[in-house]
């Protein structure tokens, strides 16, 4: 028994519940987590869902269409040239990877910082990443030109010499950041998902219970493979964590290790890492507001989560904004002419509209989100994440095409402007990404049970009495 | 009987044993883990607690000894990073060397990230086949539970009935304070549970 000092310090349930509001409104139990989060499953798709696969099926295949086509005329159907040889693929390569990463900062960052909000969206953020990552990792390979040549990425022994890839370039560094991205974080996300498909497998029967009896590999609940479970879980939140800095930071390695004024700057890793974690934290909210919505889960994912996202994409686009000044300055403070000439060109050359169409997107605009009601605003919140999904696509724009189109001999200067095949490629990536998420949404528990069923009791409330059982005295649990 | 005879402890034998639990059902987590605490206090022998998820301190209440699989995660890590620093220098400074850019033909920074990724490769993916191999889960695998609702919204304890002390009475009374929902005996075959 406590002493009375100490009674008086620790707050009682009803306190704390006015403290802090309750990760999870609706107060429930854990089997109503069970059926809510399983209902959009086992009711089947709406039309709503079949309406909006429709039209992310019909975006895959212009975008298949369009890349079947530009495989076999070549790499001329766009519009490159001898000055700009990196355009719309690699903008799109760097931006899906970017997208990817705040499923990563979700699930493994702030569940080593402890921070509970996160179960209600670590599942589809990471289910985010993983289609980001497919989008992304496709372009280098569109871009090759020859894509089934990709293997010979890979370091095997070959019959031209052997031949070995070269690990001294960053170009290499990025097969092997995307690959070993795109493995750890299925690995992660298969594995948060086991204890959900053994609930899915106890409550289903006929196909599904065999298909997802299969995959929850004999999960059983016991308390021992809990504790191991959590361990390793903990280990690949670890592990994950260095590595989603260190892909974009390799990302961005294949532009500052190059001479190209604009490209060569040591700001880059950090500076990529903070855009990419502010891209993905809107398309994070996108996907959110609109799965909470269609799929009835306002419950599991709350203005809290909303907001505390908000608050996260605001710290993340005042980085990106302080960036954005830093490079500025440094070029003008280099003293190096040609240093000074890309961001002079970059807002006031042919394509200023971009640059401050970035500016205004990713720096203005999102600081509406100091404001309290703005960030409790559902379709405010909505409109702002569309403009930072937009802003930060034109950002690798940006970084791309100007510091290419005018290089350092004014007689190679050119301009870049996209073919319709770029165009439906780059429509063709979102058609993958929201076909995957929708099949995703339809098939497996799109909220972690398991973990949403630890939280349902943060912050301590007061506990409903049990159902007695018959003949037994009801007793005091303390 | 020799030393070594096999007779009393068969494979077969063993396998058709038929063992008595009794299994006491909670449905709150506080309730579970003071009951816990109170089975081992008692000195009565747990098999198996099943939860639908994982409980901050039910692995200290049951007196679960830490995971080694930290250390399987730790050194794949090694065998990742120094496997990969090995072959970088390998190919590039022995196999078929190329200048590039004037680097040196050992260039260990720019063998750097490619190490760090095989690293975090091994370290993920040997954690987790480890926990798979400890754990004995693989594909396909029949669950073997006390009940469907574990993985919903129920707690078991699985007691071992079998010691001779054994009054379930005594452990029938000394678990209903804690809003005890079920409390069933259960004959199984030797193992299940484990």
């Amino acid at each position: 028994m406590a002493d009375s000092t100490q009674q008086t310090l620790v707050p009682t349930a009803t306190e704390l519940a006015t403290l802090r509001p309750t990760l999870i409104s609706g107060d429930k139990t854990p089997a109503q987590v069970t059926r809510d989060i399983c209902a959009p499953i086992d009711r089947g798709p709406t039309g709503l869902w079949w309406a909006a696969f429709s039209v992310a099926l019909t975006a895959l295949a212009i975008g298949t269409v369009a890349v079947t086509y530009q495989i076999a005329f070549g790499i001329g159907t766009w519009g490159l040239n001898r000055t700009v040889g990196w355009a719309f693929d690699i903008t799109n390569f760097v931006f899906w990877v970017g997208i990817g990463h705040a499923g990563t900062l979700i699930s493994a960052v702030l569940f080593l910082f402890r921070q509970k909000w996160r179960t209600s969206v670590n599942r589809s953020a990471e289910a985010m990443t993983l289609f980001a990552v497919v989008c992304a990792g496709l372009f280098p390979v569109i871009h090759m030109g020859r894509p089934w040549l990709a293997f010979w990425m890979g370091p095997y022994p070959n019959t031209r010499g052997s031949l070995w890839v070269n690990f001294k370039s960053p170009l290499l560094w990025d097969v092997f950041a995307i690959s070993t991205y795109l493995l750890i974080s299925a690995v992660f996300w298969y594995v948060g998902l086991i204890p959900d498909l053994a609930t899915l497998r106890d409550r289903s029967s006929g196909l599904r219970k065999k298909i997802a009896g299969f995959f929850s590999l004999g999960w059983n609940g016991s308390a021992r493979t809990w504790s191991r479970y959590e361990t390793v879980y903990m280990l690949l939140a670890g592990i994950a964590t260095p590595l989603v800095f260190s892909v974009h930071t390799i990302v961005s390695m294949d532009f500052a290790t190059a001479v190209i004024p604009g490209w060569h700057t040591t700001i880059f890793p950090p500076y990529f890492v903070a855009g990419a974690i502010f891209s993905g934290l809107a398309m994070v909210l996108t996907l959110m507001i609109i799965a909470r919505k269609v799929m009835q889960l306002e419950d599991y994912i709350t203005l809290l989560h909303i907001e505390t996202m908000c608050k996260l994409m605001l710290s993340m686009g005042c980085i990106v904004g302080l960036a954005y000044g830093t490079e500025f300055f440094i070029a003008a403070f280099s003293g190096n002419p040609y240093e000074q000439f890309v961001f002079f060109n970059r807002a006031a050359g042919p394509f200023s509209w971009a640059y401050w169409t970035m500016v205004c997107c990713n720096v203005v605009i999102p600081q509406l989100l100091w404001i309290r009601p703005f960030r409790r605003n559902i379709a405010m919140v909505f409109l702002i994440t569309i403009v930072v999904n937009i802003g930060m696509w034109f950002e690798r724009f940006v970084i791309i095409v100007t510091s290419l189109h005018r290089d350092f001999l004014p007689s190679s200067w050119a301009d870049y402007a996209p073919t319709t095949i770029e165009l439906a490629t780059l429509l063709g990536s979102f058609g993958l990404f929201f076909t995957c998420f929708l099949i995703f949404c339809r098939f497996i528990p799109a909220i972690a049970m398991a973990e949403i069923k630890g939280v349902l009791n943060d912050p301590p409330r007061e506990r409903k009495p049990n159902k007695p059982l018959e003949g037994k005295p009801q007793g005091d649990a303390a | 009987m020799s030393l070594f005879s096999t007779e009393q402890y068969s494979t077969e034998q063993y396998a058709d044993a038929q063992q008595h639990r009794l299994l006491a059902t909670f449905e709150h987590e506080d309730d579970l883990l003071a009951a816990v605490k109170q089975v081992r206090q008692q000195g009565y022998k747990i098999i198996d607690v099943f939860t639908p998820y994982a409980i901050h301190g039910l692995d200290g209440a049951m007196g679960l000894k830490p995971s080694r699989l930290t250390w399987v995660c730790f050194v794949a890590g090694m065998i990742g990073a120094g496997g990969m620093l090995w072959f970088e220098y390998w190919v590039g400074a022995l196999a078929w060397a190329i200048d590039v850019g004037g680097k040196p033909w050992n260039s260990l920074p720019s063998n750097v990230p490619v190490a760090f990724e095989a690293a975090v490769l091994l370290a993920g993916f040997g954690s987790v086949f480890a926990l798979f191999a400890v754990a004995r889960l693989f594909p396909g695998k029949q669950a073997h539970m006390p009940s469907d609702r574990v993985t919903d919204d129920h707690f078991v304890i699985v007691l071992d009935q079998e010691e001779t002390q054994f009054d379930t009475k005594q452990v029938e009374s000394m678990l209903s304070p804690f809003n005890l929902v079920e409390l069933e005996e259960r004959v199984v075959s030797a193992g299940e549970y484990q």
